[in-house]
């Protein structure tokens, strides 16, 4: 198992901060929208240093989704900013006319998705938005994994032409990724080359499943972990050149299990090589108020459960 | 572009005969709110908006920018548009129809000329206006952009997020218009939910308020050249059109009736002998 250390910890949402004001240094048609949680979003050094290109709205994201949807008329690529759940399942209907069924070039930004939102509860923890998102034609849905990567992610995104949904969340968790790493849409990242099964993790899941790849590792079981960073376009020929190998799946997600990146994954398997597959998500349940990790445990997204799965897939294989 | 009043009209009186052909032609669509609307659409795109049809530019930088919220009544904004140049006018026999690019409600999708959203679904379109009035404001462009919703449409939450955020905003390069017909599908706005009293609503959220009658070309005329005369002073300017649903076909007057039903042989016939045809039907 490759070993992976990390020095610091940080928030993924202050990737994208980071990243929005780079891209914002880059190209002077970067706007940036929010509805009142721009602490909460890490929108400040953006709006420090280009106030004129930052939009409050209020707490209206319905009319945010509209005005950037507006405002790429005329050359502009708005970055929305607010919770998940208030990006998605709050103006789906926004998102669906007037940005994707539109073709309008917005950068739909989600800080405080799934369970690790924590104590707030169930009606901020939305477990839903990959799902949503990837069904909409045209739309590419991102969920990177650490704080580099989400800051490079928020830089790629700006120079992608077309819509995008880019989830991240609220908790301080590992860095583990280059700083410098050249963020590609639609190309998995190999975090570790193994034989026995595919771990294929998504946003703050990477982290748990590399520690699930030590424990597995230290039991002999040699483990191939990727980063499914974009689950939409998905990175089919990373995903079925793993399996062909290992012959077995985890799917480890933020999500619920009801349309995120395991039915993903599943859809590709089923049409080119069906393979015994465990989902590591939320089984089709709300959350609920605790700290991340007491939900991640309760709610079986933790490195424990991952280790289990890999077992019970390589388990199914063998039979 | 003109300001002939005898011009204007005749060029209402095609569009008219247009809407109910298309209508008739595939036995669906929204002709009352398109009827209601001829005048206004007219006056715009023949006399006060500056825009270039050919080459069709997405970003219209340096053109007056069009957006159409209650994208029901494209039958009227496709034939304006196909009459102002964008598109051939033989297009609109395709309206509704499969492989068309002239969709049911106004989409960016097909590649029409002409068209910069998509709508149907009620209520954005003052939000995208707002967006598209911040880029021109940030690229120094001092075109305006217009957009026209249904009454019925104010219904809908998102319009009175928008209007807060115009006026709060100074977006005054900005003409909102409302199609005030006071019908919707299911009957008058005032049994249906009523808007009360529309005019002092706009106010009271800080817009610029003015009133015409939406069906005689004059005073729409006065009335855009007015409300142009107040954009760039700090508020965003609406125009509330006193208007009539199905105007220029008597028997599709005065009812919602008329909102989303399509005439038969005999209606047509009836309507076309009301309506006169003057630049050639398609």
């Amino acid at each position: 198992m490759k070993k992976y250390t990390y020095t610091d910890k940080k928030d993924t949402r202050s990737g994208f901060g980071a990243g929005l004001l780079e891209a914002g240094k880059q190209n002077d048609q970067v706007v940036a929208l929010c509805a009142d949680l721009v602490g909460s979003l890490k929108m400040q050094d953006f709006i420090n240093a280009f106030p004129e290109r930052f939009f409050q709205v209020g707490i209206a994201e319905a009319n945010m989704m509209g005005i950037a949807a507006g405002l790429t008329i005329g050359g502009k690529i708005p970055f929305t900013g607010t919770f998940a759940n208030f990006s998605t399942g709050r103006v789906y209907d926004q998102i669906r006319q007037s940005i994707a069924y539109s073709d309008k070039n917005v950068k739909i930004c989600a800080s405080h998705a799934g369970l690790t939102l924590g104590e707030d509860g169930a009606t901020h923890q939305i477990l839903e938005d990959l799902g949503m998102m990837k069904m909409l034609p045209g739309m590419t849905v991102i969920n990177p994994c650490d704080y580099n990567q989400t800051k490079a992610a928020t830089i790629a995104i700006a120079k992608h032409h077309g819509p995008v949904y880019l989830r991240f969340g609220r908790p301080v968790v590992p860095i583990f990724t280059d700083p410098d790493q050249k963020f590609e849409i639609g190309k998995a990242w190999m975090v570790n080359e193994g034989k026995a099964v595919s771990i294929f993790a998504t946003g703050h899941l990477v982290w748990e499943a590399i520690l699930a790849g030590e424990q597995l590792a230290e039991e002999g079981i040699d483990a191939e972990i990727i980063n499914i960073h974009t689950i939409k376009p998905l990175d089919e020929e990373a995903i079925l050149a793993s399996v062909r190998k290992t012959g077995c799946v985890v799917t480890a997600e933020e999500h619920n299990r009801l349309g995120g990146l395991g039915d993903s994954v599943a859809q590709v398997l089923a049409k080119h090589y069906p393979a015994p597959q465990e989902y590591i998500a939320v089984n089709d349940s709300f959350g609920e108020s605790g700290t991340p990790e007491q939900l991640m445990t309760k709610y079986g997204l933790d490195s424990k459960h991952i280790v289990i799965a890999a077992k019970n897939a390589i388990a199914r294989k063998q039979k | 572009m003109t300001n002939d009043i005898t011009e204007l009209k005749r060029v209402s009186s095609q569009v008219r005969r247009d809407i109910v052909r298309m209508v008739h032609g595939c036995q669906s669509g929204h002709p009352g709110g398109s009827l209601g609307c001829t005048d206004f659409l007219v006056a715009l795109y023949f006399s006060v908006m500056k825009h270039q049809p050919v080459p069709f530019d997405m970003d219209g930088k340096g053109q007056d920018l069009f957006f159409l919220s209650n994208g029901h009544i494209s039958p009227v904004f496709y034939s304006v548009l196909a009459h102002s140049g964008y598109f051939d006018k033989a297009e609109l026999g395709t309206f509704r129809k499969l492989n068309s690019r002239l969709q049911g409600h106004p989409t960016t999708h097909e590649g029409l000329p002409g068209v910069r959203i998509a709508s149907g679904s009620l209520g954005q379109g003052l939000s995208v206006g707002i967006g598209a009035a911040l880029a021109k404001k940030l690229n120094g462009d001092d075109a305006l952009v217009y957009t026209l919703h249904g009454d019925g449409e104010l219904q809908e939450g998102q319009i009175w997020e928008a209007m807060m955020f115009a006026a709060h905003n100074k977006v005054d390069n900005l003409i909102a218009t409302v199609d005030y017909n006071g019908q919707q599908i299911d009957g008058p706005t005032s049994k249906v939910l009523s808007l009360g009293d529309l005019h002092a609503k706009w106010a009271a959220f800080g817009w610029d308020v003015l009133e015409t009658q939406g069906n005689v070309m004059e005073a729409l005329l006065a009335t855009l050249t007015e409300a142009k005369s107040r954009t760039g002073q700090g508020k965003p300017v609406v125009i509330l059109m006193h208007t009539e649903m199905g105007y220029g076909v008597d028997f599709m007057m005065g009812s919602h009736k008329w909102h989303g039903v399509a005439p038969n042989d005999a209606q047509l016939a009836q309507a076309l002998a009301q309506l006169e045809e003057t630049l050639g039907d398609y």
